[in-house]
């Protein structure tokens, strides 16, 4: 049995009928094979694992190695040092030797509320009395694993393993457990770091360079600012703007022939506008790179970064304070070596120049929005961010701690870390949960400040799951009205879905991965900058030049990351050989690199979080995908990573797409194309990817249908009946559709399918259809259409007190003839209720018991009550449900834990909603007996009626096709037919030929009966098979009235909301109906008599409330009068004595008695 | 103006059901008094008696079809009404749990189990078994089950690894006992004077014994006992006794002019085999003057053959070289009858009993009036 059976080989099958594995091979029909063979390596949720992997294979390693060694100030000899550190399997945490086995299992974590985590262990070598001990597997902390990563038990693991473990084999995995809840770490889109960003400021016509430096050490950003013709470079440790030329002088004494030849080169028009700069510094009397940098020096923000240095330290002189802080601060980026600043010159006055270009041109501005300007951040770089901080805190901690053991003056034994390193590592542990379990990332060293980065895992169907791992989402702010952002960016093609997007205020905010989007993982620099000088010849490192070689007409600077390292005269040639270098393997595949005319740039980039996707490579008007490669494929004999090693295939990032030509399909390639497509449909992501003939549909169809295929209630996993989850929707029976796409079947959609092929027709029928209402056959729905479970988890947990009390199961209550009381009907005798009972609003379910004592010590005559007061969980909801599960265990923290799973099977009624897979969601207007339906000649009965009206505005022609193509497959019994993939859908002409052999009407319209009548329908109605989703939203959830009820405890009016059986609220517009319509006593008795009426004692002659007709004010009971008013009224004017604001009521009759 | 008598053409003509490319046409009847001036439409059992016929089209268990020619459309539809939703069935209603340890919850087993057909001693179930009554009381409930009103099933099954199993054997029903529950797994237990009634043939079993009822793997067990009562389709779709019954209108096609040579093949083409036959057109035809075929002796033309074979596809409307040449329409009160029974009454037995309870209906609904009346 191959490693894991995820249906490859089925993928392969071909697209359209009539066609055998025996046939030819044709490139052009067959590409889409390596779609499965990209899937199985990269793609979908694949980027979450390989991030994570990175992660902790390597990022947690380089994070060590940065801040290895500590050193005591107290004991000048003592050192230690961090040698290795490494991820261990997960294990449980309420660990003991003796245990055998300590593996855990993701189900075992998710049922006993833990955390799925994996300990780490660090090497470590420190000095004892001159002598070097070395000590390993010391362990630091636990680290929560996502599921399916190299660390994880499920990675790697077949079916049958994955059975017994009680996992779903089609589970994306890319989450963490924390606590039993899963919990996913969205992607974060992010202006890309590193980079120089060129804006110009519309108002005050000023243009700025920026760019956000991030190192391991901090993170800054940077400004170079033109305004009213004078340069100026800012930065956050800067108390003012400091004038460019300046900075220039400040950073290796440039002169200011080189300072203009670095800026401007031998461009006069560059030269004009820079010269007034060198004014700004002549003014500031500075000439000389000690003037600048005493200059800089003297306005740098004291404090500031500097915090935590010590007031022991000798104060700098501001010479040194600037060297300072343009070494390390101000770009920090570009690291300085042996005080060479002509790198950092280099880079700054690069800035300056393209803030003059953009000045000229402004076309020259870069794009915000442009994905190549984006990087998405992952799983594994948020956690090692975090992590970092927190590795850092704890060399500290473990650093004072070992000064605290050296200050004592006479010590007893050596000081041995171990114990140390293992508490303080407690604080990374507990960090890590945190961030994950609320989604709060707070690093302070990098200011930052990011809330909702995790959300719980959707379970509402294993596409709502999906969807979630797709998702990105955006760091602007959604209350911004600004439209850039939000809107489609041409650059998204193929990388991010353009359908799937949720409506709203996130809309074009949150986006979602394409199908064969790979996001990048950091590559190493330093090799592909040492294989360009030794394998590419006409490159000179930039170090050398001077700005008139730069800037010469025809060269080109290479930047390596944005940052200009090489420079060469033939930058077509370089490109090709770099080209040719990654295709052959040389360097990693992921590195991009493009050409950028208009500043005469090389970018080569190597870091993390570009987006990417595979392209067909094509050379002289030829694809490299020969009909052998496909061949080996099928056979099993090659992957895709074969076919990138062979230089068939490539990846291609945002940027390096534009410097490319890309056919869509093998006809289309002519001598300049340099890609191709592997396959259109792609441009799509896997949610969007439900939809059939989605190129048929007006687009925001599909964008509804996104948001809907996630409410869709279906199989969630093939553990679903193991899972205990708060709240769980299934379908009693899930049909695959029968119109699928390829996507459907990559994301094995097929398997875990959420929806059923009802057979509809299109007609309008008895009026209870209007507005999108469905009709629905009764004994359809007999039969078990659209019937669903809903599974309720209940949990209790037995909790130990500080004084050794513990609650307790049991305490079931008798009635007065012995038997048990109705409220406790279903509890068996450990005080639990029985699985397959019925439970029934307001009765017991766990028969928990708290004890009434929890603070006393029990030493002496402190002893408390030994009685237990009842904390039973009742059932709550009005319609009755059955026990599904009872499981009995204990968390982690070795209490133990109850949960009770209820469900309810809940057969379709009026007012449930559903939705076909084209945005047109309707709920159920009525359920008609079958022989009021209308018939074919055939005997054919539809499950539901749709009502025609729902076409001509959607313009959702996919469905009818859906309809036309499922009649088709279904009338000649080949699930062939049934493929409707974006782009390269089967044509419906020959679905009508199809219908016509079979005797049916080429246009799927055919001859009904009434069913009342019994007469024939005066026009043919059009029928099939269309895949039907049933939504979450039912009306037995929602469904609410009260007459009286429960008032809340302040203002003593009804309480809001079905939960609380709440009363429905006469809002102001509807108050303002009532005002326009003049109905003074309605408007009464709705606001006060029927909500918050009150009687109260007013003193007419004070103005303030008396008590009992007495007025505590006055003393006399003369003058108070009793009358009727809101208790919120009151209490306001309660409220406002009670801040000191003087209240009072004067009374008048409105109508006085004639005396 | 004195009236004059339809022709025979014009009531052929009333008789039709026009089958146009986009709309169907003359949908209700017009034979009711006081539609056609002067002509009295009056209904008249001798009338009736004469222009009314039926014709068998086959008969088995599972399907009967034929036709009744010569009534009314709501008749016809009050038939297919009643054979859907009136005929009384026995199906199971109670689903008592012992153990259920399968993963397939109670209620949906139950919901499976509901849905079986099952068969039974014609005597028995027409004669013997009686409308079961639920008694208001809840207390009464256990009282209220009889031999002639409740058939008790029982389905007993645990599920074993096989010894004898191969080694290597995946095939889950080979390696297990009683890896799937089938229908016929349902025992039948007779109470009282049910043996006399069901007993041997007669016996109350599945019609068909392979419906796959649960899937179990070793250490589940279902463990339950059913009541069976007798039910009516419009209470719930599992007591219906038929899987469909409908009816279709006798297609009517006529060639208007003649359709000859290529055309005739491809006209041929547009209707399910056997609609439309070849001919050759004869010497005399083409002798004839003014009946298009002048000059095609020998030459095929297109006849129609057996017109109710059509499924009514309209094809040949679609068609320009059929354009003004061809005629399609339906037989008002010709309606040939597809009914499939689910097996526990003969299908042509559903059919009889419709006519029987529509009667009892209609004397009931007499007895009604009468006392209205009165």
């Amino acid at each position: 049995m191959g490693a894991i059976d995820d249906g490859f080989e089925a993928l392969l099958e071909p697209f359209y009928n009539g066609k055998q594995l025996t046939d030819p091979i044709s490139t052009k029909e067959d590409k889409y094979q390596l779609l499965p063979a990209f899937l199985k390596v990269k793609g979908l949720v694949k980027q979450h694992i390989d991030s994570y992997n990175f992660f902790v294979e390597h990022e947690i390693k380089d994070i060590v190695r940065a801040n290895r060694s500590i050193r005591s100030d107290q004991e000048k000899d003592f050192w230690l040092e961090f040698t290795d550190i490494r991820v261990g399997t997960p294990t449980r945490n309420d660990y003991s030797d003796y245990k055998a086995r300590d593996e855990v299992t993701p189900m075992e974590c998710r049922l006993r509320d833990m955390t799925y985590a994996a300990p780490v262990v660090v090497d470590i070598v420190y000095s004892r009395e001159r002598k070097k001990i070395v000590r390993k597997d010391i362990p630091l902390c636990r680290i929560p694993v996502m599921l399916k990563s190299a660390k994880c038990c499920l990675s790697g693991a077949n079916n049958a393993q994955m059975e017994i473990m009680n996992e779903c084999p089609l589970d994306p995995g890319g989450y963490f457990i924390i606590n039993g809840t899963e919990k996913v770490i969205l992607i974060q889109e992010q202006l890309s770091k590193n980079r120089v960003i060129v804006e110009a400021d519309e108002k005050t016509g000023g243009v700025s360079a920026s760019v956000t430096s991030s190192t391991h050490e901090r993170k800054s950003k940077t400004y170079v600012i033109l305004k009213k013709d004078r340069i100026v470079l800012n930065h956050n440790v800067l108390v003012e703007p400091i004038p460019i030329v300046i900075v220039l002088k400040a950073l290796g004494g440039l002169s200011d022939y080189e300072i203009m030849e670095l800026v401007a080169g031998g461009d006069a028009r560059y030269q004009d506008d820079f010269l007034i700069n060198f004014d700004e510094a002549t003014k500031a009397g500075v000439y000389t790179q000690q003037q600048a940098l005493e200059y800089v020096g003297t306005r740098v923000k004291m404090g500031g970064p500097k915090k935590g240095r010590s007031m022991s330290a000798p104060r700098r002189s501001p010479v040194e304070e600037g060297l300072d802080a343009l070494a390390n601060i101000i770009i920090a980026h570009v690291t300085i070596e042996d005080l060479d600043f002509y790198p950092k010159a280099i880079y700054i006055a690069m800035m300056v120049r393209r803030v003059l270009m953009a000045a000229h041109n402004p076309k020259l501005v870069d794009d915000r929005d442009f994905v190549g300007n984006k990087r998405l951040e992952l799983a594994g770089q948020l956690l090692s961010l975090l992590f970092e901080d927190m590795f850092k805190m704890f060399v500290g901690s473990l650093k004072s701690n070992m000064e605290y053991f050296f200050k004592k003056p006479n010590r007893t034994s050596a000081y041995d870390p171990v114990g140390p390193i293992s508490s303080q590592g407690q604080y990374i542990t507990q960090g890590l949960n945190r961030a994950i379990q609320s989604g709060n990332w707070h690093v302070k060293r990098f200011n930052m400040n990011r809330a909702g980065v995790t959300h719980v895992l959707s379970r509402l169907s294993y596409i709502a799951a999906l969807g979630m791992m797709t998702r990105i989402s955006s760091q602007f702010e959604k209350t911004r009205k600004v439209s850039g952002p939000r809107a489609l960016q041409p650059s998204q093609w193929g990388m991010l879905c353009p359908s799937d997007t949720p409506e709203g205020e996130a809309c074009g905010l949150v986006k979602n991965l394409a199908l064969m989007t790979h996001i990048t993982t950091n590559a190493e620099e330093e090799p592909v900058r040492n294989s360009i000088f030794s394998l590419i010849p006409g490159v000179a490192p930039i170090r050398m030049s001077t700005g008139t070689e730069m800037h010469k007409p025809g060269n080109y600077i290479i930047h390596l990351n944005g940052t200009p390292f090489a420079l060469t005269s033939h930058p077509k040639q370089f490109a090709a050989r770099f080209k040719t270098m990654r295709r052959r393997g040389h360097i990693s595949p992921f590195i991009g690199i493009h050409i950028n005319e208009h500043f005469a740039a090389i970018h080569i980039a190597t870091d993390e979080g570009r987006i990417c996707r595979p392209y067909i490579i094509v050379k002289d008007g030829k694809s490299r995908l020969k009909a052998e490669h496909l061949k080996l494929l099928q056979l099993g004999k090659a992957t895709f990573d074969d076919f990138l090693r062979r230089g068939v295939i490539e990846y291609l990032d945002v940027n390096e797409e534009n410097d490319a030509l890309i056919a869509i399909k093998e006809e289309d390639i002519n001598q300049s194309t340099t890609h191709m497509e592997i396959e259109p449909f792609t441009i799509l992501g896997a949610v969007a990817g439900l939809i059939p003939f989605p190129h048929h549909n007006q687009s925001p169809r599909n964008t509804y249908q996104c948001a809907m295929g996630k409410q869709a209630i279906g199989a969630i996993a093939y553990n679903q009946f193991n899972r205990i989850d708060t709240l769980l929707y299934t379908l009693v029976y899930p049909q695959r559709p029968m119109v699928i796409t390829k996507t459907i079947q990559l994301i094995h959609y097929d398997k875990l399918p959420a929806g059923q092929n009802a057979t509809v027709v299109v007609m309008s029928y008895s009026g209870y259809d209007i507005e999108d209402a469905l009709v629905l056959n009764k004994a359809s729905c007999d039969r078990g259409f659209g019937r669903c479970q809903v599974f309720r988890k209940y949990t209790a947990e037995l909790q130990q007190y500080p004084n050794g009390r513990k609650d307790r199961l049991g305490g079931i209550q008798k009635g007065e003839d012995g038997r048990t009381i109705p409220k406790h009907a279903c509890l068996d005798k450990d005080g639990l209720a029985v699985v397959g009972y019925r439970v029934n609003s307001g009765e017991t379910m766990i028969m928990k018991e708290t004890p009434i004592d929890q603070t006393s010590t029990g030493i002496g005559s402190d002893r408390g009550s030994d009685d237990f007061r009842p904390a039973a969980i009742n059932y709550r909801i009005p319609d009755a449900a059955y026990i599904d599960k009872v499981m009995v265990s204990n968390t982690e923290k070795n209490t133990a834990i109850v949960k009770v799973q209820t469900r309810q099977t809940r057969r379709p009624e009026l007012g449930d909603k559903f939705s076909s897979r084209h945005g047109q969601k309707g709920v159920v207007g009525i359920i008609v007996d079958q022989e009021d339906m209308p018939f074919s000649d055939s005997g054919l009965v539809p499950d539901i009626i749709m009502n025609p009206h729902g076409f001509p505005s959607r313009m959702t022609v996919g469905k009818l096709f859906e309809c036309l193509t499922g009649k088709a497959s279904v009338v000649a019994g080949l699930r062939d037919y049934g493929f409707g993939d974006a782009f390269r859908s089967h044509p419906v002409e020959e679905m009508g030929k199809v219908l016509v052999d079979h005797g049916f009407s080429w246009e799927g319209k055919d001859y009904f009966t009434s069913g009342i009548t019994g007469e024939p329908h005066e026009a043919y109605l059009f029928n099939g098979p269309i895949y039907y989703q049933r939504l979450k939203h039912m009306v037995q959830d929602k469904m609410h009235s009260r007459s009286r009820g429960p008032r809340a405890i302040l203002t003593r009016q009804p309480t809001e909301g079905r939960s609380r059986d709440g009363g429905l609220r006469l809002g102001e517009m509807e108050r303002d109906c009532l005002i326009a319509y003049g109905a003074s006593q309605l408007l009464l008795e709705r606001l006060m008599y029927s909500s918050d009426a009150t009687q109260v004692d007013i003193c007419e002659r004070c103005g303030l409330l008396g008590y009992k007709g007495f007025c505590q004010t006055c003393g006399s009971t003369s003058q108070v009068t009793q009358m009727t008013m809101p208790y919120a009224a009151k209490l306001l004017m309660q409220e406002l004595i009670s801040m000191n604001v003087g209240v009072r009521m004067q009374l008048e009759d409105k109508f006085p008695h004639p005396r | 103006m004195p009236h004059k008598p339809p022709t025979t053409e014009e009531l052929e003509r009333r008789k039709i059901v026009g089958i146009r490319e986009e709309t169907i046409t003359d949908v209700t009847s017009t034979d009711f008094p006081g539609h056609y001036p002067g002509e009295d439409h009056s209904w008249d059992i001798e009338r009736f008696r004469q222009g009314f016929r039926v014709e068998f089209h086959h008969n088995e268990t599972f399907e009967a079809s034929f036709s009744l020619i010569g009534i009314d459309a709501s008749i016809a539809n009050a038939f297919r009404r009643i054979m859907i939703a009136d005929i009384p069935t026995l199906a199971i209603e109670t689903v008592f749990i012992n153990n259920n340890t399968s993963v397939i919850q109670d209620e949906v087993l139950s919901h499976r189990l509901g849905l079986i057909p099952f068969k039974g001693g014609h005597d028995g179930l027409h004669k013997f078994i009686k409308w079961y009554r639920k008694p208001d009381d809840q207390s009464q409930l256990d009282s209220s089950y009889f031999d002639n009103n409740t058939v008790s099933l029982r389905l007993e099954v645990k599920c074993e690894h096989n010894d004898k199993a191969a080694a290597g054997e995946t095939d889950p029903t080979k390696l297990y006992k009683h890896a799937h529950v089938y229908a016929r797994d349902i025992e039948f237990v007779p109470v009282g004077r049910q043996l006399q009634y069901f007993s041997g043939e007669d016996a109350i079993a599945p019609v068909n014994p392979d419906i796959l009822i649960a899937k179990l793997r070793p250490g589940q067990e279902i463990s339950l006992s059913m009541h069976m009562h007798k039910g009516v389709g419009s209470d719930h779709a599992k007591f219906s006794p038929v899987a469909t019954a409908s009816y279709r209108l006798m297609p009517v096609i006529t060639i208007e002019r003649p359709i000859l040579g290529r055309d005739a093949e491809k006209f041929a083409r547009c209707f399910p085999k056997g609609v439309i036959g070849l001919e050759k057109v004869t010497r005399k035809e083409a002798a004839k003057k003014g009946s298009g075929y002048e000059g095609h002796e020998g030459e095929l033309k297109a006849v129609v053959r057996d017109p109710m074979r059509d499924t009514v596809s309209r094809e040949c409307l679609r068609h320009d070289e059929f354009k003004g040449k061809v005629k399609l329409g339906r037989r008002r009160d010709h309606f040939i009858y597809l009914v499939e029974s689910t097996g526990q009454l003969q299908s042509d037995e559903i059919f009889l009993e419709a006519v029987a309870h529509l009667k009892k209906r209609a004397q009931f609904l007499e007895k009604q009036v009468m006392n209205m009346v009165r």
